[in-house]
């Protein structure tokens, strides 16, 4: 196993290579889910909008 | 006769919108699974290089995410020619929505190709022909992505960007044949289409299944982006009114 990690003494260049495209992958998969919260908190539910407006 | 029917009614966003959530967590996991078989393949079963030993095994993202970087910008570009030709509005949403997955491949190419330059050719970088054109790639991606928001009217910077994604197709096949055309430190690919391959198949398997992940993946990942979009952009119609009321009661 641990000679499995040092990769033939190249470990660090090939798990950082791994690291850094999980990385990128991970920013690429949580991005619409974030943009996705961030418009459901900008927008509320057009009723509860509309009560806000109604003048009394 | 019924082909065309069916592409069109896709184009409209809510039939799109059930569309592709309904066939997303299948690209996810589909995705994920061949990743995983892939890896176990590659970093695992595989043996190690007769002459790079262990750092070769970079090749199993390396590769995967290059093919990506040129073959989204292929699909980014023919949505970018139906936009513009049809004016299809899903197209042009779906050039915009591409352009960060793409850039994103784009960069794991260059971060993980940096990464065994170090050890193979002694450099982290080099303005060599394959090299260059592939950050070129990468700048094409950003520059679709910025000339989108550089315009006051939404649909007026949609073209624009369009226009540009098409344009920069020239330089696809700069980076595939970069290391034909020129001198190059870069090495030939290993795996062709028309004549056998120079790797061995027990190295050539992991890297198919994972090009083939990642083909899955960006799909999934395109879906995910332009079913957002789609939400942002018909805040107000009644079909994304119906469904944010459905997310807040069930």
């Amino acid at each position: 196993m641990a000679e499995w990690f040092a990769m033939g003494g190249y470990g660090g260049y090939v798990w950082g290579a791994y690291l850094a495209s999980f990385i990128v992958l991970a920013w690429d998969i949580v991005a619409p889910w974030r943009k996705r919260r961030e418009l459901r908190r900008r927008r509320p539910a057009r009723p509860s909008r509309r009560s806000e407006h109604t003048p009394t | 006769m019924k082909l065309p029917l069916w592409f069109h009614r896709l184009g409209s966003p809510p039939t799109f919108y059930r569309f592709a959530g309904r066939l997303m967590p299948w690209l996810y996991v589909l995705a994920a699974g061949l990743t995983l078989w892939g890896l176990y393949g590659g970093l695992v079963l595989a043996p190690p290089d007769y002459q790079q030993s262990d750092a070769f095994r970079i090749i199993y993202v390396h590769v995967p995410a290059a093919w990506m970087s040129m073959a989204g910008y292929g699909l980014m570009a023919v949505c970018a020619f139906i936009a513009l030709v049809w004016r299809m509005k899903l197209a042009e949403t779906m050039v915009l929505t591409a352009a960060p997955i793409g850039a994103a491949f784009t960069l794991m190419t260059l971060v993980t190709g940096s990464i065994w330059g170090r050890p193979m050719w002694g450099t982290w970088w080099d303005w060599d022909p394959r090299l260059t054109s592939e950050l070129v790639l990468f700048f094409l991606y950003l520059g679709v992505i910025a000339l989108a928001q550089a315009f006051e009217d939404r649909r007026a910077g949609a073209r624009a960007a369009c226009f540009l994604a098409l344009v920069g197709i020239v330089n696809v096949p700069i980076v595939h044949f970069a290391v034909k055309w020129w001198n190059s430190l870069h090495q030939g690919s290993t795996i062709r289409v028309f004549s056998e391959s120079t790797i061995h198949s027990s190295m050539k398997w992991p890297l198919l299944v994972l090009a083939i992940a990642a083909y899955l993946y960006f799909i999934a990942s395109w879906m995910a982006r332009t079913r957002v979009a789609l939400l942002e952009q018909h805040a107000g119609t009644d079909w994304v009114q119906a469904l944010t009321q459905g997310d807040r009661h069930g």
